[in-house]
């Protein structure tokens, strides 16, 4: 989401100045592609979770995520307007983390939660570092972090539950809760489509592959940061279910909880991911791990919001090991980093 | 006496604010950090190190003609060492629950740079009165650090403030403040406000000073 430089303004050119065209590199700047159109296309892949979690949940689905929208948008304004800056609204980027904020809740989160959400994640975690491009961590997740860890009643497991809600998905725990607490092992169908309960955007699979893949196939999103994160959390997940740490086999892990949601649009933020397919790899590696790791050993059912942020604190490290070495450099890592 | 050193009313008043200890120094982060999640155990904190500070400094301040250079370190955490073992010991006698709940952080008073930091820049060098001031206005500025950091994590974390409630019952206790992360968190945002203060101030001066010479 970093924004690119802009192409220098065309100065007046007289007859007498020499017309070549002196820039700095890379030469290859393709301003087809700006954050707005980078934005736009996230929007679109965000759409079938939307739309499914709009099946699933109903008004309680469009409530939330246009409680985080409109108050990530407001922050956002108000944030830029304190550092002097012309409204960056239309970029897109605020919409962006305000939908995921807005998917990764509880459908019952109370109102307070979406805003204090939104403030947290435009004003601390983007803001305070400088604005779009310069935040260390997902904007969405340490966001999510900070009302996670503030409401635990009404951001746990508890609060997705209710069993006399007219909507049928709400009446049983999330299956990861479940299959932690009572050790009742999902379907794979419903997981796969969506039909049960978990926080709005993670249900279902399907939306999520297809959504990512349009991401992946737009190059909107990194294709090996996701894929790293499947993998290595099928890995890891085949690891613990075959020596028995988790009741839930490998498929159950990949299909349930916000694993695909997650490595499709979360993880793939370009700000707050390495620079390098190789980097890609380990991040996307890195956050397999956590997320079974947590969802294995810790109190909490699912993993990736953590997962995620602490990937994000490695990015740099990740950066600086995985530094390509440029033509006629010196070959070592060591050389390279010096 | 040197004449350079400030007086003690300087000393005094540069401890509150424009040398404030946590804000412009960002000396004795441990306790900042470790007992801001209430209004209680900080102001306990801050009661402990100002007696440590002030009968530290005044120690030293009487006994500094006797210091050898190459010693002075030893000799300052020996005194301080021997005060805050005197404040752990009360605490435990006379508050023995808020001595359980500030756990380590009543001896780990002896690490506490700022009490070190006024050994070694005041009270080596100046005059008992003097030293006194500044650890009185070095302790005013600590304690002034800690209750407002201590104020935003208690009043939005629980919704009290010593305990008393101020907020309505229905107020969520944005419970991640009263936790470790909230530490860092509401101590950052203060930090930045206080410099964003302290830069408009200096903007304000610098327009006064260039008015008056115009003028």
């Amino acid at each position: 989401m970093s924004a690119e430089p802009k192409p220098p303004s065309a100065e007046p050119v007289s007859r007498d100045t020499p017309r070549f065209s002196i820039a700095s590199s890379p030469h290859l700047l393709d301003s087809s592609r700006s954050t707005q159109g980078m934005m736009v296309d996230v929007l679109i892949g965000l759409a079938p979770v939307l739309l499914v979690s709009l099946i699933v949940f109903r008004s309680y689905a469009l409530l939330q995520v246009g409680l985080c929208v409109v108050s990530c948008l407001v922050f956002e304004a108000l944030c830029a307007g304190m550092r002097g800056r012309s409204l960056p609204l239309w970029d897109g980027s605020a919409a962006v983390t305000g939908v995921i904020l807005g998917l990764s809740l509880p459908w019952s989160a109370p109102w307070y939660i979406a805003v204090i959400g939104s403030a947290v994640a435009i004003g601390l975690a983007k803001w305070v570092f400088g604005g779009l491009g310069y935040n260390l961590f997902n904007p969405a997740m340490v966001g999510r972090a900070f009302v996670m860890l503030s409401f635990a009643r009404e951001m746990g497991t508890s609060a997705y539950v209710r069993a006399d809600a007219s909507i049928d998905a709400v009446t049983t725990a999330t299956p990861l809760a479940a299959a932690k607490m009572e050790s009742v092992m999902p379907d794979l169908w419903p997981l796969f489509v969506g039909i049960h309960n978990g926080s709005l955007g993670e249900t279902s699979a399907l939306a999520c592959l297809i959504g990512g893949v349009y991401l992946c196939i737009r190059r909107t999103a990194s294709w090996e940061i996701p894929a790293g994160v499947i993998l290595s959390a099928a890995v890891f997940a085949g690891l613990a279910s075959g020596i028995g740490l988790s009741p839930l086999s490998w498929f159950h892990h990949l299909l349930s909880g916000s694993l695909l949601f997650g490595a499709f649009f979360i993880a793939t933020d370009p700000v707050s991911s390495p620079l390098t397919p190789k980097g890609k790899w380990i991040f996307g590696a890195g956050v397999g791990f956590f997320i079974i790791l947590i969802r294995v050993f810790s109190g909490y059912p699912e993993g990736v919001m953590f997962a995620v942020l602490l990937m994000n604190a490695a990015v740099p490290l990740i950066n600086r090991l995985t530094r390509p070495v440029p033509l006629g450099g010196l070959p070592t890592v060591k050389e390279a980093v010096g | 006496m040197n004449r350079d050193e400030p007086t003690a009313g300087e000393r005094f008043l540069n401890g509150i604010l424009p040398e404030n200890p946590v804000y412009r120094q960002l000396l004795g982060m441990c306790p900042t950090l470790a007992v801001t999640g209430a209004m209680k155990p900080a102001m306990t904190m801050v009661a402990a190190t100002a007696f440590v500070l002030i009968c530290a400094n005044l120690m030293v301040s009487s006994i500094r003609h006797l210091l050898k250079p190459h010693l002075r370190i030893l000799v300052f955490t020996l005194t301080i060492a021997t005060f805050v073992t005197i404040a752990d010991r009360f605490l435990a006698a006379y508050l023995y629950d808020m001595s359980k709940q500030l756990g380590p952080y009543v001896p780990l008073i002896i690490v506490n740079c700022l009490i070190i930091s006024r050994c070694e820049i005041c009270a080596s060098k100046q005059g008992l009165w003097e030293s006194f001031a500044d650890a009185v206005g070095m302790s005013l500025g600590f304690g002034l650090a800690l209750a407002s950091i201590a104020t935003v994590r208690e009043i939005l974390g629980s919704g009290t403030w010593f305990g008393l409630s101020v907020l309505p019952e229905s107020w969520p206790g944005w419970g991640v403040l009263v936790l470790p992360p909230g530490a860092f968190l509401t101590m950052g945002l203060l930090i930045a406000g206080v410099e964003w203060w302290g830069a408009r101030q200096r903007a304000v001066e610098k327009k006064s000073v260039r008015k008056a010479e115009a003028a």
